[in-house]
């Protein structure tokens, strides 16, 4: 096995590194954002829209995102929506892991006791201080680990974004490997890639989880039998 | 028995039901509720369980949507608009709040944020619905912990303190707000007996300095005490109204004289006083 290819396109290996990272961070706020915003209409609004988002989300869940993203960036155009390459996958990555990422919020807005929401609307805090004050920062710590994973998987699904022609990791890599024939060299350098990346996640969320247990909250920590409570200060 | 006489400003109208009606799907739960409390009384609810006094409460804070009538918080109608063709509809959440800005509530599960300190409990709305200065806010805060004997907690987390203690740590996240009337939905229920006392004593002080309250509760010994009148409910009816004395020393409809008749025998089984005088000490 020769690695040198690798060191002979460093370059456009670094820019296909950097633009997997953008794609998913990318992806990964656009989805969270939309998420919450889902979990909290759920939660909220009448029956009628209830349904309506139920629908999507279902559908969302059960289409592959390899078929959404063509669907986004090939009949796109047919609608009136010409998106440039990355467009299109930052898009289809945010509306894949959005209903995702609402079921998560979901089940993490319904864990919080109902009483502690109308103690706050009795003290006069509107739904969002309600939301932001009182919600986010308990279930928080409960859904983080479930966040940190769908991350991690949404990560993983940045590859499907190389057959739309964007120049991430994978796209530059099996260019490369392509133009040299040097196949396992470029599929291993790609397992590491990853590799790294997800494992970078990984840290960054137990990291979080540790910083969110140890500052947010000391009730919470006692409902999760999960984990051992750590000694408070 | 009671103050009422010498209270201040007695007469104004605090809190109003009229023709009220809740129901469950098909099942009603409450039906035709008037009711009328005035400044700086003390109004129990008392009732079997199932009877509909914490619905009755619930609703009179909009925290149950009412289907049928009317309730007037100081004369403002809660929870619903009126609509220029004359239906009702529901208020928006800002409007909501604003009918029921002078109005404090105690749950029975004390429903205190379990990942802000004591202190930043009591603070909280203090800082983002008065828009307080942080300075200013936790002096407030810390006196209001201290009239319900808690400032030295001020720094705990709340599943640290005993029920008591979290119960009177939430009297004082709503006394804060300087509510004018406050309404306690089986405050004590939650509680080991031994800590009940606790929290019916700051209840009764506040009632002792003229705070408007309406009271659902088991505890007859505090009814009996501190309230000016006592609505005995069953059935989603209010079966019969009045001062504790008569209501408790004379019922009139069968239905109280058997649930005072139960709740006598319960209580002294084990008991040569009289479980009247139980808030006594």
């Amino acid at each position: 096995m020769d690695f040198s290819v690798l060191t002979d396109h460093a370059g456009e290996i670094g820019s296909g590194f950097l633009v997997t990272i953008w794609t998913w961070v990318g992806g990964v706020l656009a989805g969270v954002i939309a998420g919450l915003i889902m979990a909290v209409i759920q939660l909220s609004a009448g029956p009628w829209v209830r349904g309506v988002l139920r629908c999507y989300i279902e559908v969302i869940r059960a289409t592959p995102f390899l078929v959404q993203l063509f669907l986004l960036y090939y009949g796109g155009p047919s609608l009136g929506l010409s998106l440039s390459p990355m467009a299109a996958g930052l898009i289809g990555l945010g509306i894949y892991g959005s209903v995702y990422f609402a079921e998560i919020f979901r089940t993490g807005f319904t864990s919080i006791p109902r009483g502690q929401q109308e103690a706050a609307a009795m003290l006069g805090m509107t739904p969002w201080q309600i939301i932001w004050r009182v919600q986010i920062p308990q279930m928080l710590v409960l859904i983080l680990p479930a966040l940190v994973n769908f991350t991690t998987i949404l990560g993983k699904e940045t590859p499907v974004l190389s057959i739309i022609t964007v120049p991430e990791l994978t796209f530059v890599l099996t260019g490369v490997g392509a133009e040299t024939f040097a196949y396992v060299e470029t599929l291993l350098a790609l397992c590491v890639g990853y590799f790294l990346l997800a494992e970078l996640c990984s840290r960054l969320g137990q990291w979080l989880e540790r910083r969110a247990s140890r500052y947010l909250t000391q009730g919470v920590q006692q409902r999760r039998a999960l984990k051992p409570r750590e000694s408070a200060a | 028995m009671n103050q009422s006489a010498a209270k201040r400003g007695a007469g104004d109208v605090m809190l109003e039901a009229r023709g009220m009606s809740k129901r469950f799907g098909d099942h009603t739960v409450l039906q035709d509720i008037n009711l009328s409390i005035q400044r700086s009384e003390v109004v129990c609810l008392i009732g079997p369980s199932g009877s509909g006094k914490s619905t009755l409460l619930r609703s009179l804070a909009f925290l149950e949507n009412y289907d049928d009538g009317e309730v007037f918080v100081e004369g403002e109608l809660l929870g619903y608009d009126r609509a220029s063709d004359g239906r009702r509809v529901r208020s928006r959440p800002s409007r909501l709040s604003d009918v029921r800005r002078n109005m404090g509530m105690v749950f029975q599960q004390f429903n205190l944020w379990p990942h802000l300190s004591v202190l930043e409990n009591v603070m909280e709305a203090l800082l983002r619905v008065r828009g307080m200065k942080r300075d200013d806010a936790h002096r407030l805060a810390l006196a209001t912990l201290e009239k319900v004997g808690l400032a030295e907690k001020a720094g705990a987390w709340p599943n640290r303190l005993s029920g008591g203690q979290q119960q009177r740590v939430a009297i004082a996240r709503s006394l804060a707000m300087s509510p004018a009337i406050m309404l306690f939905d089986e405050p004590t229920s939650a509680l080991d007996p031994e800590l009940v006392g606790e929290v019916l004593q700051v209840m009764r002080q506040l009632a002792e300095e003229g705070m408007t309250m309406v009271v659902v509760t088991h505890e007859m010994g505090f009814a009996a005490r501190v309230a000016d009148r006592v609505l005995f409910l069953d059935q989603g009816h209010i079966v019969e109204q009045g001062p504790p004395t008569r209501l408790f020393r004379h019922p009139q409809s069968p239905r109280l004289a058997q649930f005072l008749g139960n709740y006598l025998e319960r209580n002294s089984l084990f008991e040569a006083a009289p479980a009247l005088n139980r808030v006594d000490d």
